[in-house]
């Protein structure tokens, strides 16, 4: 699905990723952990095509392209997608309208016909009741006024309708209170599947309660430093950050 | 060069749909302005001789006048000796009788641009009149809106038919000396719409009208007048194209609405002349005077304007609210890209007692344009809990455009409620990624923000013209990103 090598990002003259090597096969799930300031927005805004980013070394291959070529909106009508940390508001656009634009360009781009209006309201209304959530949220004006746990949940609808095949969190679970995250995390869950996978983006271990990764990874002044399986989200919580970067420092 | 990028370029090169040239046999006069050009012009209308006056009072109060220098757009004076004002496709001496006996040309022009004249295939329910250069070629549905006792006919035909309304109701909003391009309309004017909604009479249809240009170096100066009789209703519909050139061309209209007691109008325009290339070079000055009169206790008169053409946009269309409860409303959205430059908004003068008025002004600004809203909100004495509401709001796409609100209030009266709120934005690269994200192109992107953006005046429209027009401001906007 998705392979980096050696990875160097930096913005501006400031070196951000130092040479990140990861594997990610379909079905899998993988969890980025680390302190802040570690790279990890950086590592899915660079995968995303967020611009501001300069690639200095290495690559990222996604079903046998390159990633990095590639402009954002090809991105994600490849398969990417970013559940973002911040989403934006856009007043005066309904979330129903943007959802509707949004999967037709995906499915126009994988040489599928359009959706009309019919189809694709029975199809959100589907997806909505999956997530609990109210269908007034639909005819809203795109995050406007909405509460952090509403905008998150507002970005996993999203993902539910236009059906990624790489879904990329980015602190999905940052401003989300306990019944927010368990709706947030059930709507991830029944997401997944042997041919899509994810990279969660998190600083806590709470996320992992509720989403079991397959993988965990800690990342540290913009590099792996550890992987292992779940267990060491548990291991982290334990003990913090600091040891792996003093372990780093130290090598 | 991926796909979408070939898209981009695709949609930044196209062209100005409406600009071409339909080639015609004219009678078009001489470049030049003086007293003989109004004689000539009132005599090949076959107009009364009132008219004639009027006209000629109009001239020369124009002449001791100076074009107006406080509105924030730039141009070179304008030489209006080297503009013709009457440019008319020929045609036999009675004119057309029905739409068999129009130039096949002309009517094939109005299909490129989306008007159909043949009622067979018109949009149904809108009555049309096309005006081409300085005539008016068609009116559609005369007879249909004959029947509900409508009158809705080039005006130059009810200058003859109907002399006494005209003799009532012309200039009684915008008086001849009203203000330089008005006295220069009210001199030269050529043609335009005249309705007439009797006492209680509700028009079966809508009402609209289809400015064209085709000639080049000609002036066209439009003239409608709208009169709804008491506890009537109708809604009009305005839209205007012209073809691309690189010399500027003049379109100096005035627009009268007189609405009685109890009547409502509802004034709807879609402009969209030429606005001049990516460069400046060319496009329409459209220097526009639009004023409703709101005479009688209770009638509303509603603008609603989506400006995305011309080189320069000069128009205030304004209420003044003289009866009692009477109701003023003025919807705009405003795009300007390029070189373009726009001074628009409205005046309320707020007369009557609890009288009320609305502004919603939405500017957009791209490329190097730029865009100004000025408005005026005048309570006078006697306006016993007179109300306003404003907003304005701007919105910057890209680094290089400006926006600017210059709002006037003038409240003499204690009682009164004068409400101004007032937005800038800008398109942020955080919003236009999100949706770069979800799949969109950058440029569909932004077209869906500025919708979203106007959409409080985009449900004032008509239904067939709010899709018009939000096609339009994604077209307009092509270029402006990448």
């Amino acid at each position: 699905m998705l392979s980096i090598k050696n990875l160097h990002v930096s913005v501006g003259d400031k070196p951000i990723l130092k040479g990140i090597n990861l594997e990610i096969k379909p079905g899998e799930i993988h969890a980025i952990m680390g302190p802040n300031g570690s790279g990890k927005s950086t590592l899915s805004h660079i995968l995303s095509g967020k611009s501001g980013y300069t690639v200095t070394e290495g690559s990222a291959t996604y079903q046998g392209k390159d990633l990095l070529e590639m402009p954002p909106e090809i991105r994600a009508r490849e398969g990417v997608f970013l559940a973002f940390q911040y989403p934006v508001e856009i007043p005066g656009v309904s979330n129903v309208y943007l959802l509707k634009a949004a999967l037709n360009s995906i499915r126009k781009h994988q040489g599928q016909s359009e959706v009309d209006a019919m189809d694709f309201l029975t199809l959100v209304k589907g997806k909505v009741r999956l997530l609990e959530m109210d269908e007034k949220f639909l005819y809203r004006a795109v995050n406007e006024g909405f509460s952090g746990g509403e905008k998150k949940r507002n970005e996993i609808l999203q993902m539910a309708i236009l059906e990624p095949k790489l879904c990329i969190l980015d602190e999905t679970d940052s401003g989300l209170d306990i019944d927010a995250l368990k709706i947030v995390s059930e709507g991830v869950n029944s997401l997944r599947s042997p041919d899509r996978s994810f990279v969660m983006v998190t600083h806590y271990q709470r996320l992992l309660d509720y989403i079991k990764p397959d993988f965990v990874h800690v990342l540290a002044n913009g590099q792996i430093v550890k992987s292992g399986g779940a267990e060491l989200a548990l291991e982290l919580e334990e003990k913090g950050y600091s040891w792996l970067e003093d372990a780093e420092a130290s090598a | 060069m991926s796909a979408s990028t070939q898209e981009i370029n695709n949609l930044i090169n196209q062209e100005y749909k409406q600009g071409f040239v339909t080639e015609l046999e004219t009678n078009t006069f001489l470049p030049g302005l003086d007293e003989s050009v109004i004689h000539k012009l009132s005599k090949i209308k076959n107009e009364p001789e009132f008219m004639l006056e009027y006209r000629l009072k109009a001239f020369r109060h124009w002449q001791t006048m100076k074009s107006p220098e406080w509105a924030f757009v730039k141009f070179d004076p304008i030489d209006y000796q080297s503009i013709s004002y009457y440019s008319a496709p020929k045609r036999k001496e009675d004119g057309p009788k029905s739409l068999d006996e129009i130039d096949p040309q002309i009517l094939e022009a109005y299909k490129k641009l989306g008007i159909p004249l043949d009622e067979q295939e018109r949009l149904a329910g809108v009555a049309v009149d096309a005006v081409f250069d300085s005539v008016s070629v068609a009116t559609t549905f005369k007879g249909k809106l004959k029947d509900a006792g409508v009158i809705f006919c080039p005006i130059s035909e009810a200058l003859r038919d109907h002399p006494e309304l005209i003799k009532e109701y012309l200039g009684s909003v915008v008086p001849i000396t009203d203000n330089y391009f008005a006295a220069l309309n009210a001199a030269v004017f050529t043609d335009g719409s005249f309705v007439y909604i009797p006492k209680g009479v509700r028009c079966p249809m809508e009402l609209s009208t289809y400015f064209r240009i085709n000639a080049a170096n000609t002036g066209q100066f439009e003239r409608t007048l709208i009169i709804a009789d008491e506890g009537s209703h109708v809604s009009y519909l305005e839209g205007c194209t012209a073809p691309m050139r690189d010399e500027n061309q003049l379109h100096a209209a005035v627009v009268e609405l007189v609405a009685m007691k109890d009547a409502v109008i509802k004034y709807s325009t879609v402009q969209n002349w030429y606005p001049g290339d990516k460069n400046g070079l060319g496009g329409i000055y459209n220097f526009v005077t639009k004023r409703a009169d709101c005479r009688g206790a209770n009638s509303k008169v509603s603008w609603t304007q989506v400006e995305t053409g011309s080189a320069i946009t000069w128009k205030y269309p304004s209420c003044v609210l003289t009866g009692d409860n009477s109701v003023g409303e003025f919807y705009s959205v405003a795009l300007t890209n390029n070189y373009q430059q726009a001074d628009t908004g409205t005046k309320m003068i707020h007369i009557g007692k609890n009288t009320r008025s609305t502004i919603v002004s939405k500017g957009i600004s791209a490329g190097k344009a730029q865009n100004t809203y000025r408005g005026l909100v005048k309570v006078l004495k006697s306006a016993e809990n007179a109300r306003n509401y404003t907003q304005c709001d701007s919105l910057l796409v890209g680094d290089q455009c400006g926006a600017h609100t210059f709002p006037y209030i003038e409240v003499k009266q204690p009682s009164a409620q004068v409400e101004h709120e007032a937005t800038t934005s800008k398109i942020s690269e955080d919003q236009l990624f999100f949706c770069q994200q979800r799949g969109l192109s950058a440029e569909d992107a932004v077209s869906m923000i500025v919708n979203g953006f106007c959409k409080e005046v985009f449900k004032e429209l008509p239904m067939e013209f709010a899709v018009e027009a939000q096609a339009l401001l994604g077209l307009s906007l092509e270029g402006s990103v990448g």
